[in-house]
């Protein structure tokens, strides 16, 4: 049996059986990963000792007969969560050498349920990207096709997921991150809402956005997870004081009679036919499962792009000033301080990192702050309006995660602008900051994966797995594996 | 008012006061981490004060508490809605590359506090009271060819009291400094330790002819950490500017900072290199709305203010309003009158004492009313002595010297020394006939009407008994015999 194929419930399944060992699937995950990781390049840092470690602790675990929710499962952890004593870079050689002496509350939780780290994995040089393609190391590839991206940021999380390079892992969404991804790797991405997971030890790209979330094989999983991170954490002001519902409880109900939202400014020219088609598709199969399909509109949703790369830069320019050289990561030696600022951070940020800094500088800048930083704000209100009004009359919106399937590496590298529209379906959902899940629903004729994205109101990610779970349940996409 | 007079046209000053205070809470504005001064560089300090990537701040609700109390001692409208905001900009004591500050909805707002300069009262405006976390420290002396940066103020938590432009001279910007600096010390907010930096001035200045209504171009002078500094740099720079004017130049908006060594003020940066904080709302922290319940709890836990004090000590205590004012001038000093009252003392006479011989040898010792080691109750002890003729009214002040000395009561130090007065007339009355009979040429010429011999005669008998007999009863005496 290849262990490296399970999920975390039918993983735990055996573990509880004492049919297999932590060591067992450990092994297993690092057999396969030495046979993939070459051509895949998920991962920027593998902790294979600190994992053998753990397998061993964890197995003790269950042998004096634990029950935690995750005792045994191996994780990869995208390299922008703080992990104690582990390298942490964000794909930046500004941090290649950071080490952080404390541990992100995600991290921490999926421990205290008795997970095992394996490595964190690639992204975008600070989430900074729809593609891996910005990390300052390496480029990942797409596993069902290698000349492709995996998406970005979180590409080498939902890299490592779809190639069974770990059970599952953590990733994190500013625009997308975690759904576009999962959807061009063909796995499932939950972007919880704002505030469901606390964001302390995440390094911050554009705080009011940014959001922890799960990228997984199947549905099941993800609630699993998010049953162990998520709530409210004192360490992080903007974590929801709300309680937590056991999200593993709504699968496998029923959806008849829910309404599904089909808000038409998401299918547009120029999108992928293949990808049109794959979501017309999965509406029509959940309508056969008893859902209501409504026509509605979000009004500014063709705002979302301007408007998010406006708060997500200023934000980012103001987040990434701690990169100084003066206290840890990268530093540049200069004749005065000016000069070890300014080569230090020439030298350490990547081209688009820089592009984002400039950008937000520019519009948080006096005499330019009302027109861009406030506008926006103001703007996101009326967007964050636009998905209330939707939900007053549905229970969940139904859209595709992205316009196309995955792209080849290097088609969009020279066009900033059109690498922006890859995440033009998933960027309204941080400005509001909702939550939304990416769920496999078909595959193009290139075997490429397609996603439906699933959105639903403030805390209600239960809509989100009820109906995802539904619909994989009642489909076989998840059972395509891509041939490595 | 302090008008300079040029030539034929007068100018006055127009002066606003930027004051920073720092907090007395036991630990951090956002973290929790000791505020203590004088420890090992760096030894208060935790990922978030650092400015470890991925850290998040968490505010100290005491701090806030702290606010609140001093916005309502001072007559301010504590905002409903308040948000903290980033102030960016690079310097290595700024772990994070922006300070965490309020901007657009300071807590305060809207206050005033009252001034009194030669005996003239006055109110001064106070534009806005807002949080803030203090920045490190860079240490250049013994350091070689490098710089090092000590973060253990890096988060404390600060207050910034603008005024408004109010004051027009430097004497008045003195005593409104005083008088902030008296209130904060009263709320037990700031221990108004200017050496160690807890409250520091930011000064604001500009010079127009008496009459003129508009205000003359400012000029910012940054680092007045003591109140002769104050008043020296707006002198310097009243004069400097007035000059500047009379010569036919003009003023240009900029910085100065104030160079106690050569007593000057020099230009720090012009208008055109003024920062560009590019502050907007911080992500990281959510809006604070103050429920108007605490706002009252704070409200009644108010000790009695400077004000409300010095009208009481006059009109309960029957002192004169100058007592009465420099009494209340440090809380610890009209506690100690008070107890002292408490205790049985003259309100008139505990004040002359402590006003007097008490503040003399504090002076002299360079103490603190706080490390006074004569007891109120020691005082009026000895005071009830002086009274019922124990001692006389010139021994006491050779006893309170002792009791300031050793702390041992009056009555322990006047047995020990032979303190007492001699009442009995039949003892003096040897001593001066004793003296009379040797000083038979002095006594004649008394008797012949040169009645200012009277004091040598006293001062006889004093030096006999060594201070001790009781000058009434010696007077008495004297007359008497030296007339028979």
């Amino acid at each position: 049996m290849s262990l490296y194929r399970l999920t975390i419930s039918e993983a735990r399944d055996l573990l509880l059986k004492r049919e297999i060992t932590v060591q067992d699937i450990v092994s297993s995950i690092f057999t396969r990963i030495d046979a993939l990781e070459k051509k895949v390049s998920a991962f920027l840092t593998l902790t294979k000792d600190e994992a053998f470690r753990g397998a061993e602790d964890a197995q003790k675990r269950i042998d004096r007969g634990e029950n935690k929710s995750l005792l045994g499962i191996p994780f990869a952890v995208k390299d922008n969560m703080c992990t104690r004593n582990i390298r942490t870079t964000c794909a930046s050689k500004i941090l290649h050498n950071f080490v952080p002496p404390y541990e992100s509350t995600a991290t921490t939780r999926l421990s205290a349920e008795g997970s095992v780290l394996i490595g964190k994995t690639n992204m975008d040089e600070f989430a900074m990207g729809s593609s891996t393609e910005n990390s300052g190391v390496q480029i990942t590839k797409n596993p069902w096709d290698l000349e492709r991206i995996p998406g970005g940021s979180s590409g080498g999380s939902a890299a490592a997921v779809a190639a069974d390079e770990c059970i599952a892992a953590l990733g994190s969404d500013t625009g997308g991150s975690i759904r576009q991804p999962a959807s061009f790797c063909g796995v499932v991405g939950l972007k919880p809402t704002y505030g469901r997971v606390s964001r302390y030890g995440l390094v911050a790209f554009a705080s009011s956005l940014d959001q922890i979330g799960t990228i997984t094989k199947n549905v099941r999983d993800s609630a699993i997870i998010m049953n162990a991170i998520a709530g409210h954490d004192p360490c992080d002001s903007t974590s929801a004081p709300l309680p937590v519902p056991d999200f593993t409880a709504v699968l496998g109900r029923d959806i008849r009679g829910m309404r599904i939202g089909i808000p038409k400014e998401y299918f547009i020219e120029g999108m992928d036919r293949e990808v049109e088609q794959a979501v017309k598709e999965a509406i029509r199969h959940l309508e056969s499962a008893g859902a209501v399909p409504v026509e509605i509109s979000l009004p500014h949703t063709e705002y979302a792009i301007a408007t998010y790369y406006i708060i997500a830069t200023s934000e980012a320019s103001s987040n990434l000033a701690r990169y100084d050289g003066v206290k840890y990561g990268l530093r540049n030696e200069g004749k005065d301080l000016m000069d070890m600022y300014v080569s230090t951070r020439a030298r350490g940020f990547g081209a688009e990192v820089k592009r984002r800094i400039m950008l937000g500088t520019y519009a948080l800048s006096s005499g330019y702050y009302d027109a861009y930083y406030k506008k926006s704000q103001q703007v996101r209100t009326l967007i964050k309006k636009d998905f209330e009004d939707a939900f007053r009359t549905v229970d969940v919106l139904i859209t595709p995660t992205a316009p196309t399937p995955a792209f080849r590496i290097g088609e969009k590298t020279s066009d900033p602008l059109q690498m922006y529209l890859s995440d033009i379906f998933t960027i309204s959902v941080n400005l509001a900051g909702v939550p939304a899940l990416s769920v496999p629903c078909g595959f193009t004729s290139g075997n490429l994966p397609v996603g439906l994205q699933i959105i639903g109101k403030h805390f209600d990610e239960e809509a989100l797995f009820r109906i995802a779970y539904a619909y994989e349940q009642g489909t076989e996409w998840r059972m395509r594996k891509p041939a490595l | 008012m302090a008008n300079e007079e040029t030539g034929l046209m007068k100018y006055e000053a127009v002066i606003g006061l930027e004051v920073h205070a720092q907090m007395r809470t036991d630990t951090k504005i956002f973290c929790g981490c000791s505020t203590l001064f004088g420890s090992e560089p760096n030894s208060q300090t935790c990922p978030v004060c650092i400015g470890m990537p991925g850290v998040l701040p968490v505010l100290n609700k005491k701090a806030l508490g702290f606010a609140i109390r001093t916005g309502l001692a001072t007559d301010c409208t504590i905002s409903p809605y308040s948000r903290f905001a980033r102030k960016n900009y690079f310097y290595p004591d700024l772990p994070k590359g922006y300070q965490i500050s309020q901007y657009e909805l300071p807590i305060c707002e809207h206050g005033q506090i009252e001034i009194l300069v030669d005996g003239q009262a006055g109110k001064i405006g106070i534009t806005r009271i807002h949080m803030e976390e203090d920045a490190g420290k860079n240490i250049h002396e013994g350091t070689g060819d490098f710089s090092f940066v000590d973060l253990n103020r890096a988060g404390v938590p600060l207050m910034e009291i603008v005024s408004e432009p109010d004051l027009r001279s430097p004497q008045e910007a003195v005593a409104y400094m005083k008088k902030l600096r008296t209130i904060l010390i009263y709320l037990g907010v700031c221990d108004g330790n200017m050496e160690q930096g807890s409250l520091r001035c930011d000064a604001n200045i500009s010079v127009r002819p008496v009459g003129r209504q508009e205000f003359g171009v400012k000029v910012e002078i940054k680092n007045l950490n003591s109140f002769r500094f104050v008043e020296k740099a707006l002198e310097y720079e009243i004069k400097r500017q007035r000059k500047v004017i009379e010569e036919g130049g003009k003023i240009i908006q900029e910085t100065r900072l104030w160079d106690s060594g050569s007593g000057v003020t020099e230009s720090m940066r012009g208008k055109e290199e003024a920062h560009d904080y590019r502050y907007f709302p911080e992500p990281d922290l959510v809006p604070m709305t103050v429920d108007p319940a605490w706002i009252n709890e704070i409200q009644s836990s108010l000790p009695e203010l400077p004000d409300a004090k010095r009208e009481r000590f006059v009109s309960e205590y029957g002192l004169p309003e100058a007592d009465a004012d420099l009494l209340t001038s440090e809380k610890p000093l009209s506690e100690w009158f008070e107890d002292a009252v408490k205790t049985g003392g003259g309100p008139k006479t505990v004040a002359n004492w402590i006003m007097g011989d008490l503040m003399k040898l504090l002076n002299a010792e360079n103490k603190t009313i706080e490390e006074c080691p004569l007891q109120p109750h020691q005082l009026v002890d000895m005071l009830k002595l002086v009274e019922n003729g124990t001692i006389s009214g010139k021994i006491a002040k050779t006893v309170f010297e002792e009791i300031f000395r050793t702390g041992k009561n009056a009555g322990a130090i006047i047995q020990e020394q032979g303190l007492v007065q001699i009442s009995d007339a039949g003892e003096i009355e040897k001593i001066v006939d004793e003296i009379i009979a040797n000083h038979a040429k002095e006594a004649e010429r008394f008797k012949a009407g040169e009645e200012k011999l009277m004091g040598f005669f006293v001062g006889q008998v004093m030096k006999l008994t060594k201070g001790k007999a009781n000058p009434q009863v010696v007077n008495e005496l004297l007359k008497k015999n030296l007339l028979s």
